[in-house]
């Protein structure tokens, strides 16, 4: 077990390392793509849609989940969408180990199966897309419409 | 085989291909019923709620309400949150429906019918507050993992049903007794039946209050399916997860209850403060009990504009779980000033109260009007972000809303 774990993790850190420029700019892109979409729910508190950067180009959602289209989206809506819903997932933003030990709770306890090769392609994906964003203490409030009160 | 046995069939085998397994006791079924599962998946329809209800989750279904919704002083169906961990129960039979209370410290496994329920008991309505323990989780920096709730997981409604306390009685309990776990007929989102989604409960002196209820109605109507039709333990000033919805089986322990979402970092914070990010290990978690001190303003909408020189009105709600609020302000400067609100008594104890204000504003331009509400014990609500842990529960920093003056 000892041997095969330190193959995997020497993999993953290599995997990690080359992904990690990667990440940045798939992050100041998936960001974008968060602002630009906005999470329409929470009317309080929405950061007000911010303008993508020149060469930016914002990312596509898969129309069915919700998930954005990028690599390793099909193995995560295969394992992650059987017993709970795509936006359970994408409502969260999580670091890498985050992720994980998301992962290793449900298998824990909620029955989530062993995700074999398909661990570090999804892990990979919601660390890239679903990465936390700084928000300091609190943020600015988010007006849905300005409207004329009548009394 | 005749041609109405062969529709009936081919039509289950269709219904079975599109659920994606075997429906057990299809051919039962009671003929133009449509499975839970293939029913309009669109909610508001589903759960009778307003379309301004913003969903968080659809497996399970979780559903927040906008604040302007939650104006009314008695929450109706149609603006309370929906929170479930696992499945709503796909076949709730009433008639046979049976409350079994057993566990270590019961002197005997008694059972209860609901009609045992209504008959032998006396009933008794209070109005209970009930919020999520993760409201306001959408705020916490770094994020904590869950539905991103942001402050419309709470209600206050008005819950009819007969005391926990007569049933534990009339049960007679052991002095071993230290807490009541419900156990319920909803379904685990993994469909495993061995697995429970969540079973959690209260400790003796939760359970023995007056305001404690096994309820079977809600607003003077049988509980919609979806906030635990036909039985729902309420335990008002608690995280609403300690108020069991489908509940079929108490079980009296004998030491501080260990089902589902009672371990870990559910419904549960550290112990001692940690700062944002902290790892916290899990014997240094504490339970939630009583909920914070907490005030939402539910009037006007956040965005108002009104006219330079004019009064502007405002209302609201609020709540401090065990306590009662003592002062409620509001501040018009980011907290630089504060002046108080009129503050009503609770209908009962746990229910929440209302507050409203008059406010004068100096002059045009833009402003937000922060709420703050004060419990018996003097403690406060933040202005920050209070504490954070890992699941991101008990945010009770002020609620703010903006304001022109134009």
């Amino acid at each position: 077990m000892g041997n095969a774990h330190k193959t995997y993790r020497k993999r993953a850190r290599r995997l990690y390392r080359i992904l990690i420029v990667v990440s940045v700019l798939a992050l100041i892109t998936a960001i974008g793509a968060f602002y630009f979409y906005g999470d329409r729910h929470n009317s309080e508190y929405i950061v007000p849609p911010k303008k993508l950067e020149e060469g930016q180009i914002a990312k596509s959602l898969d129309s069915i989940t919700g998930f954005i289209q990028a690599p390793g989206m099909q193995e995560t809506i295969t394992h992650c969408t059987p017993c709970h819903s795509a936006q359970l997932v994408t409502q969260n933003r999580m670091t890498k180990e985050g992720w994980l030990s998301t992962i290793r709770w449900m298998q824990e306890t909620q029955n989530l199966w062993d995700l074999g090769d398909n661990e570090p392609i999804i892990l990979e994906y919601l660390a890239i897309n679903y990465a936390p964003q700084e928000k300091g203490r609190r943020e600015n409030l988010k007006v849905e419409a300005w409207y004329i009160l009548k009394e | 085989m005749n041609r109405r046995k062969f529709v009936k069939k081919t039509t289950l085998a269709a219904m079975t291909g599109v659920v994606g397994c075997d429906i057990v006791f299809g051919t039962v079924m009671p003929r133009g019923y449509v499975p839970l599962s293939l029913q309009d998946p669109d909610p508001f329809t589903l759960f009778d709620k307003d379309r301004g209800m913003v969903v968080l989750n659809d497996r399970p279904w979780n559903m927040e309400a906008r604040v302007h919704l939650l104006d009314d002083r008695i929450t109706p169906s149609k603006y309370m949150f929906i929170r479930n961990n696992g499945l709503i129960p796909e076949d709730i039979a009433v008639e046979n429906w049976v409350l079994t209370v057993d566990g270590e410290s019961v002197q005997q496994k008694k059972r209860y019918t609901l009609q045992d329920l209504k008959s032998k008991f006396a009933h008794h309505t209070y109005q209970l507050t009930l919020e999520c323990g993760g409201n306001g989780r959408s705020e916490f920096n770094p994020p904590a993992k869950g539905n991103q709730w942001t402050i419309g997981a709470v209600s206050c409604a008005e819950w009819t049903g007969v005391r926990l306390r007569d049933i534990l009685e009339d049960v007679g309990l052991k002095d071993t007794a230290v807490y009541v776990a419900y156990h319920a007929a909803d379904l685990h989102l993994s469909r495993n039946p061995e697995k429970e989604p969540i079973s959690r409960g209260v400790p003796m002196d939760k359970a023995m209050q007056d305001e404690t209820l096994l309820a079977f109605a809600m607003n003077g109507r049988d509980i919609p399916m979806v906030h635990g039709h036909p039985l729902r333990l309420v335990a008002g000033g608690w995280p609403a997860s300690a108020s069991g919805k489908w509940v079929n089986r108490l079980s009296i322990r004998n030491k501080i209850h260990d089902g589902p979402k009672m371990g870990g970092s559910s419904y549960r914070v550290p112990c001692n403060p940690v700062a944002p990010g902290e790892k916290v290990a899990d014997e240094d978690m504490c339970i939630i009990e009583s909920m914070p001190v907490k005030s939402l303003i539910t009037y006007p909408k956040s965005g108002a504009m009104i006219s330079e020189g004019k009064k502007l009105n405002i209302r609201g709600h609020t709540w401090a779980g065990e306590l009662e609020v003592k002062k409620m302000e509001y501040s018009i400067d980011f907290g630089s000033t504060w002046e108080t609100c009129a503050l009503e008594k609770p209908a009962n104890r746990l229910a929440w109260q209302h507050f409203s204000a008059s406010i004068d504003f100096p002059k045009k331009g833009y402003y937000e009007i922060w709420a703050r509400a004060t419990d018996a014990k003097g403690t406060s609500q933040p202005m920050l972000l209070p504490g954070w842990n890992p699941k991101g529960y008990l945010n009770n920093a002020c609620h703010r809303i903006a304001v022109k003056v134009v």
